[in-house]
Order: structure tokens, then sequence, then C-alpha cells
């Protein structure tokens, strides 16, 4: 037996050990597996789990490592958000469209986690077609907080923060539209990454609203973040907003900057919104911390804040609708017969689509209608530019800006669904750093006085994903956090 | 500022969802307070602000037209709700003459 316990690794740790041979990577891969069995039925945090795939990966992987190759994921399980393809494997989006999807092809990042030797334990739940922020409106079921089995674990990537929460795997891949990263990392207590916008290849990655999606890792710590963001960011020629640019080496730049100071930017109005006060006193302990660290803690002014929400809730649902048109029940995806073409259509996509997904559709399709583009696409689209332009502004006097991840700690199943618009607002902090292309870093925090996980976000200016993974590595540091959810205690 | 039933009807029409009668219903109120919520935009100055559609942008990426066959058409094929051979079938779209 091994002396340590194969369900608290690390990626460093774990690749550490397969690389002086003390593990294999079908023994890790296993662990992950027996802990998906005993803890997925009660958090529900994978849509698809193949155990058979997973350890022939494994094995494939420990061949490779005994013939001496090092890839730098060689043998790692993770979990992957099931809107991103991986060939010969389903690919739901947690919608009834398209519960019978094989995806024909790999998504740009699955080949470069392939490349480097990663091991796909699974495909994790979410809200349907990403469009939520509790994994409450997946089609299938929801899944939930593994710190409190009747809370939510924020969403949309839910299942991909409960799987590395529950160290049902080793990391994971999300998607991060409006916070579908940010939220749930800080819900679960792990760190979750939204990178700029353009820093890693969306093509695979099933399109919800295109000027905002990004694909991003979620890990237990800073080091695996830096670490999986490295693997699959890139230069991708099948993607045309992809950035043509060298990827830093984010590993190395985190220790090098261990003990650089920064002058960080608090902006004055997200303190306008209604805060719960255990994030409220947590967030002024960071500001404490900050100082305590050394770095210049500065007021910055983001003016244009308190218009984010409703820009949001305009551009995401019109580039939906516009993105969402080509499940027509004809090429794949549920058909459901209809006595002409434009029935078939009407009700392929009334009963394929749940309610969210459906009301985003119709939102989306009226913004951008005659009479009605001006005053709400254009618009928004204009406030946009200004809200970008408040973080131009603030970075030039500032490296990096702190703010809370979510007004509250993670609220209750059930609580928000019948008001969408609640809902919606539990989104106010991330979504304009998706506006502006920023990167986004959500850091656990502390806890609330019940124990539940809260979360810190940092934010950089374009491109400056390796600062902020610097500014959280050192926080992380001098947190010095056990972020080990109650389920697993008993283990 | 309200969305009529009416509209509802309209836009899912435009959208090709087929809506029961209470689900527009439904939709109708729900889009309403949504809509409402959004009015506060029309306090901000846009006049001579430019519209942002990508946050960052590149000069479009310009290849060779070549190409490139894929690898697994079966794979494709096999996610077609029905097929003739190596086609998809649809519903005629054709009225006969």
């Amino acid at each position: 037996m091994n002396s340590f316990n194969l369900n608290s690794l690390t990626i460093k740790q774990a690749l550490e050990l397969l690389d002086e041979g003390k593990i294999s990577s079908v023994e890790l891969t296993q662990a992950c597996l027996e802990r998906i069995k005993k803890i997925d039925p009660e958090v529900k945090a994978y849509l698809y789990v193949n155990e058979e795939w997973a350890l022939e990966q494994a094995r494939l992987a420990d061949e490779k490592r005994k013939a001496g190759e090092h890839g730098k994921l060689l043998g790692i399980p993770l979990a992957i958000k099931d809107n991103i393809l991986i060939k010969g494997h389903p690919t739901t989006c947690a919608s009834k469209i398209l519960q019978n999807y094989i995806a024909p092809y790999d998504a740009t990042v699955i080949l470069k986690l392939k490349k480097e030797g990663a091991v796909f334990l699974g495909k994790t739940n979410l809200d349907e077609f990403a469009m939520g922020s509790s994994t409450e409106n997946s089609a299938f079921f929801p899944t939930k907080n593994p710190w409190d089995l009747e809370r939510v674990p924020g969403g949309s990537s839910g299942g991909s923060a409960v799987a590395v929460a529950c160290r049902m795997g080793l990391g994971a891949l999300g998607s991060d539209t409006g916070g579908s990263i940010r939220q749930p990392a800080c819900f679960c207590g792990v760190v979750g990454m939204k990178p700029t916008y353009s820093l890693v290849s969306r093509f695979g990655l099933v399109a919800f609203a295109s000027s905002l999606d990004q694909i991003g890792p979620f890990a237990l710590n800073i080091e695996d973040t830096a670490l999986l963001l490295e693997v699959i960011s890139g230069h991708d020629p099948y993607d045309s907003t992809s950035a043509p640019r060298e990827v830093p080496h984010f590993t190395q730049i985190i220790q090098e900057n261990a003990n650089t100071k920064f002058r960080v930017g608090i902006p004055k109005e997200y303190f306008e919104h209604e805060l719960h006060p255990e994030v409220g006193k947590n967030f002024e302990e960071m500001i404490s911390l900050l100082k305590r660290l050394g770095h210049e803690v500065k007021e910055v002014s983001l003016p244009h804040t308190k218009y984010a929400v409703s820009v949001y809730y305009i551009i995401a649902p019109a580039e939906a609708a516009s993105n969402l048109a080509r499940y027509d029940g004809v090429k794949y995806g549920l058909r459901v017969e209809g006595k002409s073409l434009m029935e078939m259509y009407k009700k392929s996509r009334a009963e394929g689509f749940g309610r969210e997904v459906k009301r985003r559709i119709m939102l989306g399709t009226y913004a951008l209608s005659a009479g009605y583009y001006d005053a709400f696409y254009l618009k928004a689209s204009k406030v946009r530019t200004l809200i970008k332009q408040d973080f131009l502004k603030a970075f030039e006097e500032v490296d990096l800006i702190l703010t809370p991840v979510s007004p509250t700690p993670p609220f209750k199943l059930g609580e928000k669904t019948s008001d969408p618009l609640q809902m919606y607002l539990s989104d106010i902090f991330t979504i304009p750093v998706n506006l502006a292309g920023l990167p986004g870093l959500s850091l656990p925090s502390g806890f609330t006085k019940d124990g539940l996980p809260l979360g810190v976000q940092i934010i950089g200016p374009h491109f400056g994903d390796d600062l902020v993974l610097s500014l959280g590595y050192q926080i992380e540091k001098e947190l010095n956090l056990e972020l080990i959810p109650p389920i697993l205690k008993d283990l | 500022m309200g969305i009529s039933l009416d509209e509802v009807k309209k836009i899912a029409h435009l959208a090709r969802l087929e809506l029961s009668e209470e689900v527009a219903q439904t939709y109708a109120e729900e889009l309403s307070k949504i809509l409402d919520y959004f009015a506060s935009l029309k306090e901000v100055d846009t006049d001579n602000v430019q519209p942002t559609f990508h946050p960052l942008t590149w000069n479009t990426p310009m290849r060779e037209d070549e190409v490139e066959p894929f690898e697994d058409i079966e794979a494709i094929l096999a996610n077609a709700p029905e097929l003739w051979e190596n086609m998809i079938v649809v519903p005629k779209v054709v009225k006969a003459p």
C-alpha cells in the first residue's frame, strides 16, 4: 500500500510521484474512479464517466512514461465540462437537443491535453448550453455543493468545480461567458480562471456567446491552474479570434514573481451593490492581507459597472440566439417530426431546449429584431465600450484589481430559479470582466461562520494572466487554507 | 417597457420556437420584467461612442483556400436524425406542381 492518500494529491505532487515511479497513472485513475463511485451519487458532478476508456488512457500513459516520455500532464486524470468536444464521446451541453450527440472531432484544448498525456475521466454537468449560475438548468439533474448538499455549486461549470473540490479528478476544464468558471470555483472552494479573451482556442467548444466565451481551468491550487493554462493556451488557426502570441511560462513566472509588489485597485462602485455581510467582511480581510504583504492598495473607479448586467443580458442572449439557430433538427441533434419543415424546426427546438435557453433565445431575438436593434443590441454594445474603457483607464494606475467573486455565499437549490432576474444579478462582479475580455481568477479566500467557502477575484489587464496568477499565488501561500469539503472527511 | 403576448408570439416565430399559450403568457411577464431592468441603459450618453462587438480584435487571419478533407465523415453522418445512403433526409421543402 502507498503511504499517502491518492485522493489528496495536487497535479504537481502526482507528477512527482509518477516520475519517481511511486505510483502509476492506472492507480491514480482508479482512485479517482473509486471516489466518483462513492461521492458522485450524492453530488452528481458527472454526466458521463467511462471507466474502461479512462483506464486505457492511464495504461497508455504508464507505458509512455516507461518509454521515457515526459508530457506535462502525463497520466493526470481530468474532468471536462460537457460542452467541450472529445472525439468519439458524448457532448450533450446538458441539453435534450444534444442528448445523443457523439463528437466527431476533438476540441483544440483536448488535442493539447492529449499531446501532454492527460487522462480523461468523463464529462461534467452544466447549466444547459452554459446558461445559468447554479447548474440547476441542466436538462438531466442539478449538481450539488459538496460543502452543503442543500446549496448550489454555482454555474454554469458546476460539475467541473465539484469534480475538483471532491477530488474526483485532479483538475478540470470549464467555460466562462459571464462568470461560469469563477463563480462555481468560489462556491466550491477551488481555484478557477477565465483567461484573457483569445488566449485559449474555442474551436470545439459549443458556442454560447462568441464575443464572451472563454475556456479555462479548475484546480486545487494556483500552481496546478498555471500548469493547465500553460498547456491549453496558444494560437489556433481554427479559431479566427485566437491571439497570435507566444504562450508565457505561467508556472515559471509565478515563482519569479513570488515577492513582486503590485499596485492593486479596489473599485469603489463594487460596494454600491448589496453585499452579503460575510462576503464584505472577508473582502476587507483580503485588503488588509494585501497591505500586510506590502502591496500598494488604491481605490479605483469603474463608473459604468452598474450597467454591466443589462449590457450582458442583451449581448449574450443576442449572440446565443444566433449561435443556437443551428439546432434545427436537420443535420444532428433531436428531431421532432412535423407536417412541414417549419413545423419540424419549431417542434424540435421547443422540445429540445429547456426553459432558460428558450427564454434567452427569445430575449436575444427580441433585442436583434427590427425596431429594437438600436435601442437594445446597439445601445448595449456602446455601453460595453464604456465598461471596457473604465477598466483600461483603471489599469493606467494599477497593475491588478481585486473584487469579491459573488455578492453572496452559495445560495440554496431552488432559491433563485423562479426569478430569472435575481439569478442574473448574482453575476454582477464577474460579468464586466467578460465584457472587457480581461483575465479573471477566482481564489478561495476563507469561509462563512457556517463553513461555506468564500472567494476573491483578481482581474488583470489584457494578457496580464501571468500577473493575475502571480498575485493569486502570493495570497494563496499567505492564507494557506485547508479546503476539504465535509463530505470527504468521513472517507 | 412591457412586451405584449402578440409580440412574444411574433418573436417565438422568428426564433422558430413553438410555444403554448400558457408558456407565451409566462414569457410575456418574465421578459417584461427583464426589459424593465434594461431601461436604465437609456440614461447613459453614448452619442459619440463606438460599439464594441469583440473585446479584442486582430486583423482577419488569411489563409490559402485549400481543400482539407475531413477524415471521419461517418462520425458526422452518425449524428444525423435520418439517413438515406450518404444523405440526410429532411421533410419535403418544394411543393408538387
